[in-house]
């Protein structure tokens, strides 16, 4: 909502300066999202008129002006500007002005005359970005008045940034009320006469839909003449609010729905066939608006239409061959209350956002939709002239305002400060909300308030508490500490929390990356292998279409990013949600995802530079979940290398994968060597057991070392499961230490070396005690085609 | 008698010439060893008489102690002066660098999330979450914003179906887990939103931290309180002024939008407002006997005014080079 302050201080005029008008407003909740000069600073620029021109002596380009600003003896000025003329009135900057940009208007002589002022052009003034010359000013503009004075520019435009809920606020008559009732100065009403009928003619009015238009004025106004042009003031304050003059009856309209927060809409009677129907359109009507826009209608939407055709997007938008002309000679004028619930979305429909679609979404008064009627015609009256017909009205069942209840103690619990009776009588006073009080059942005394018409935003008693805080001023209200029983927070030690993770993570050298949760449909489909990936209906761009279901795009894209500005060595991680659909609804699931690329550590001394592999992001997860164990066993994966993937299980679940990525991508991003990503699911890393001691053993273990020979093809995994399900007695660990290829060990085989730890909890365990066990593995071993080696 | 205690005196002079420990391990074999000068002497015990010997056994005995204390005494130096050299050999360059893994870091979303959370914490907020897709219900009809109205268009919102959004705000995460808990409540819930709009000042994907409070006697003034000391101590500036500006949320009443004062002017820090009755009753508490407060915050606003950051983009951009900055 855009108005210039002078219009607003015709209604009321705080003696406050433009900054703390704006500031109140804002404090109020009426934030002023804008607020400019018209005009920057100048002065001493005045109306003037050239009376004679003579060539500069010494200057082909320069004329000598005897120009006339409002005294006695014209002055002499010389002027550059080619569309000087005589007669022509400018504004004239005069000796001692001083112009925008701090350019000060001496005496001076140009080329051996003396000049004694200087004729301006609209960008001297700064109120043009460009001009072709000097400003040429109206043949009626006074002579000798300031330019400032002629034009009303110390004047400053203010921008609202409406909340939805103050539709009262969309015309100035209730922004003045607003300042009113904030500042205490009194507030200017409209003497609005009302028009007796001159004429006889009326149009038959029916509305089919009473929920949607519960109220609908019309009136044929005749013998009008919309050639005529607007008024300046008029012109000026459409201008100031952001809107483009158009013809006088056109403007009108605009200016009461500007002035008083109605939408109005003028027909040209003449284009009109029979009656005037409210209803809703038949499927397939089309319309082609005042934008030039054709719209194809269906059984939804609110159409004004007379026995022809359709006319209007009702409270929306005119349509073409119906609307008001400069030839136009008799009109049908047309204010109505469409209700919010009808009108609700209804532009959206179209794509389309009017100043009328906004009021009638959010609420219009619907007790002064006669009065602006009468405003509209005693303006086209004064205006255009024209003979006033009756006002057809139909009118079915008003929006109700009920009382509400406000008690002085719900006040106090919900702002945490105490206002006396007589101070929330004044505020109330002061936002016009009628009231009357009494005591209450628990002996309280209370207000019932009766909301006004323009209020469509107090329903509840919290409602009315907001309209006291704010014209009490939130500022007024202090900020305390709240006053509770105090108690701690469970802290479930089974739970590990996210930040240690990410703590890990950065211990392990890792970078944590954020990116969008949207991604390309191409990438899910090639990196992912998801042909079903949850799609946004409403995309910002086409490269951002659908909901991640990894978070493998979002990191290799980061990794290509940061290679492309020559980093070698790139670690990342990224927390996020991944999302899949769902047997009902979408699955969402946190996901904790890493990539690492180039040398496993960063550039040093004295150590080999070696590059980052698979097993050594297999620690890094490892090293994550310890001190619970993971199990890591061949998997496939569109993005990885097929012979370097693995699935990584908790238990008998599936909780992550990782792996090399795929060589085929690696190619297609120019990466020189292979990067290796993993994805673990956040709820399996997020539990954990609380420790429960046992008794440390008091003997020693005993250690065995166990190598074989066994084919390539056989994983450590089996060797190991095989070993744990013999359950060979005291054995207490297994590891794998080394795993050997080469000289000595046939080639399709490998050498590996397991470590045992046997242990018993009372004594220390003899070879004798030990050999069963040992025999148990080894035998579990040959099973998968292991020889002991000696 | 002169010659014992020339003998020991040569011992010691001999001892303390020597430079090394096999050497003196001869040199001791001269006095000590079989044909050694001390040995020969005890040897000649034998001619004396027995009233004699036993005090010039004790005398020889008494010079043997000597020179195996002038012995030891010269072992100890040689081996201290042999570990003096060993270690001086063995001295590093203590400049050289530390080798091993660097450290990573923590993005400036999560540094700046982890301040906030441990803020609330420290007041006994707890940390609540919630999905990312949500129903319609809960990002909007749950929080009192029906179909169709206004301020539905003020969310730019993200739809999945015609029943599912990405959710605009953190606020739905009250819904859940006032239906899920019984007041006295008290939860932050941060988290990823998203919003329809993409310039340099906003993205569609973005950070918000929600709080509520809801208990018997929590007031405006309440709200205005914790705000204000939690942006105190975020920003570690306890001069640092806050206003609250009437404003309009749908589900508060009355709301109000959070500024603070920033460089001469005021900046736009959050919404908030008196958690609104109809939202209560959505999840059966009685507004007449609880009240609550909440309030969003915008992470990354946030974060950029704590850590000087001034393109909102830097964040998603994954660029190692911003990222380090935060570590």
């Amino acid at each position: 909502m855009k108005f210039s302050e002078n219009w607003l201080r015709t209604w009321v005029n705080p003696d406050l300066s433009s900054a703390e008008l704006g500031h109140l407003l804002t404090m109020a909740g009426l934030e002023v999202e804008e607020q400019t000069a018209v005009a920057p600073a100048f002065n001493n620029v005045v109306v003037a008129q050239v009376l004679e021109i003579v060539k500069h002596p010494n200057a082909d380009r320069l004329n000598v002006c005897q120009v006339n600003v409002g005294e006695a003896q014209p002055l002499t000025i010389v002027c550059g500007a080619s569309n000087v003329a005589v007669g022509i009135k400018i504004p004239c900057a005069r000796i001692g002005a001083v112009l925008p940009g701090d350019f000060k208007i001496k005496q001076a002589k140009v080329r051996s005359i003396e000049s004694f002022g200087m004729l301006c052009s609209d960008k001297e003034l700064g109120l043009a970005e460009d001009s072709s010359g000097l400003w040429i000013l109206p043949e009626d503009a006074p002579v000798g008045m300031s330019i400032r004075e002629y034009l009303a520019l110390d004047d400053q435009l203010f921008t609202l940034k409406l909340t939805p809920n103050r539709s009262d606020c969309s015309g100035m008559v209730g922004i003045a009320r607003e300042v009113a009732a904030l500042t205490g100065s009194p507030l200017n009403t409209l003497e609005i006469p009302e028009h007796s009928a001159a004429i006889a003619d009326t149009l038959a009015v029916t509305v089919a839909d009473a929920a949607a238009c519960p109220l609908y004025c019309g009136r044929v106004i005749r013998g009008v003449n919309a050639a005529v042009p607007t008024p300046t003031w008029m012109v000026r304050r459409l201008e100031r609010s952001g809107l483009r003059s158009i013809n006088a009856v056109v403007d009108v309209t605009n200016y009461v729905m500007w002035e008083m927060g109605q939408p109005m809409h003028a027909f040209d009677l003449a284009t009109l066939s029979g009656g005037i129907a409210v209803r809703r359109a038949v499927a397939g009507e089309t319309l082609t608006l005042l934008n030039e826009q054709t719209v194809t209608l269906d059984a939804q939407t609110l159409v004004i239409a007379d026995d022809a055709r359709v006319l209007a997007l009702a409270g929306i938008m005119g349509g073409q061959g119906s609307g008001v002309e400069t030839s136009t000679q008799d009109l049908f004028l047309e204010c109505a209350f469409f209700h919010p619930d009808a009108m609700a979305g209804q532009a959206r429909r179209f794509g389309l956002a009017t100043d009328s679609s906004f009021r009638f979404e959010r609420g219009v008064d619907f007790a002064s939709t006669r009065r602006a009627m009468e405003r509209a015609t005693q303006l086209i009256l004064d205006i255009c002239g024209g003979q006033v017909g009756e006002i057809s009205t139909v009118q079915g069942e008003l929006p109700t305002r009920a009382p509400i209840t406000l008690r002085p103690s719900r006040v106090k619990r919900v702002l945490g400060i105490t206002l006396e009776a007589a101070q929330i009588a004044d505020l109330f006073q002061r936002l016009q909300l009628a009231f009357t009080t009494e005591s209450n059942a628990a002996g309280e005394l209370v207000f019932n308030v009766q909301p006004p018409s323009f209020r469509f935003d107090l329903s509840i008693e919290a409602d009315l508490i907001e309209e006291l805080a704010r014209v009490y001023g939130y500022d007024h209200i202090p900020a305390l500490p709240p006053q509770a029983a105090l108690t701690m927070l469970p802290l479930p030690e089974a739970r590990r929390a996210l930040a240690n993770l990410q703590q890990i993570m950065v211990s392990h050298d890792y970078q944590e990356i954020v990116s969008y949760a949207f991604v390309d449909e191409a990438a899910e489909r090639t990196l992912c292998g998801n042909a079903n990936p949850v799609a946004l209906q409403n995309p910002i761009a086409s490269n951002l279409a659908v909901m991640r279901s990894s978070l493998i795009s979002g990191l290799v894209e980061a990794l290509r990013f940061n290679l492309n500005r020559k980093q070698a060595r790139v670690r990342l991680f990224e927390v996020g949600a991944c999302f899949a659909h769902a047997d009902t609804g979408y699955a969402q699931t946190q996901r904790l995802s890493g990539i690492a690329y180039g040398t496993v550590q960063p550039e040093q001394w004295g150590s080999a530079a070696r590059n980052v592999d698979f097993y050594d992001v297999k620690a890094d997860i490892e090293a994550l979940f310890a001190p619970q164990s993971v199990r890591f066993a061949t998997a496939q994966h569109p993005a990885l290398h097929p012979g370097r993937c693995a699935q990584i299980f908790c238990g008998e679940r599936v909780v992550g994968i990782m792996g090399e990525l795929h060589p085929q991508w690696q190619q297609e991003y120019g990466m020189p060597l292979a990067a290796v990503w993993f994805e673990v699911e956040l709820g399996a890393l997020s539990s954990q057991t609380v420790p429960s001691m046992t008794e440390i053993a008091k003997s020693l273990p005993v250690r065995r070392d166990l190598a074989v020979l066994v084919d390539d093809s056989v994983s450590v995994q089996v060797l190991l499961d095989a070993m744990q399900q013999a359950n060979a007695p005291f054995v207490q660990t297994l590891n794998l230490f080394d795993v050997y290829r080469g000289k000595g060990v046939e080639q399709g085989k490998k050498s590996l070396a397991f470590r045992v730890l046997l242990q018993d909890t009372q004594k220390t365990l003899t070879d004798l005690e030990i050999e069963p066990s040992i025999e148990l593995l080894v035998q579990a071993m040959q099973q998968h085609g292991a020889q002991l080696r000696m | 008698m002169h010659e014992l205690q020339d003998i020991l005196e040569q011992a010691q002079q001999q001892f303390a010439a020597m430079n090394d420990e096999a050497e003196l391990e001869q040199a001791k074999a001269k006095y000590l060893g079989k044909e050694g000068s001390l040995t020969q002497l005890l040897k000649g015990l034998g001619k004396l008489s027995a009233a004699e010997r036993p005090a010039a056994g004790a005398r020889i005995n008494q010079v043997k102690q000597g020179i195996e204390a002038a012995l030891q005494q010269r072992r100890d130096a040689l081996a201290q002066q042999k570990l003096a050299q060993k270690l001086a050999a063995e001295s590093l360059d203590v400049t050289l660098p530390g080798r091993g893994l660097g450290m990573g870091g923590l993005h400036p979303v999560t540094r700046t999330l982890q301040r906030i959370e441990q803020l609330f914490h420290s007041l006994g907020f707890a940390t609540a979450d919630g999905p990312e897709i949500e129903h319609d219900f809960y990002n909007f009809t749950a929080l009192n914003i029906p179909e169709n109205h206004p301020a539905r268009a003020m969310h730019d919102t993200f739809y999945l179906d015609p029943q599912h959004v990405l959710r605009t705000h953190t606020s739905p995460v009250q819904v859940h887990y006032m239906e899920e808990n019984t007041p006295p409540l008290k939860i932050i819930s941060p988290g990823r939103v998203y919003r329809v709009d993409s310039d340099a000042t906003h993205s569609p994907m973005f950070h918000q931290v929600e709080g509520l409070w809801v208990d018997q006697d929590i007031s405006f003034a309440n709200l205005k309180g914790v705000v204000q000391d939690f942006l105190q101590r975020f920003f570690e500036q306890y001069d640092l002024q806050v206003r609250f500006r009437p404003s309009f949320f749908p589900f508060t009443e009355p709301s109000a939008e959070m500024d603070m004062s920033w460089k001469g002017g005021w900046l736009e820090i959050g919404g908030c407002g008196m958690v609104h009755p109809n939202v209560l009753k959505h999840v059966n508490i009685d507004s007449e006997k609880y009240l609550g407060f909440a309030f969003g915050l915008g992470v990354e606003r946030l974060a950029m005014l704590r850590y000087g950051v001034n393109d909102l983009r830097l964040f998603y951009e994954s660029d190692l080079r911003f990222l380090k900055q935060f570590n």
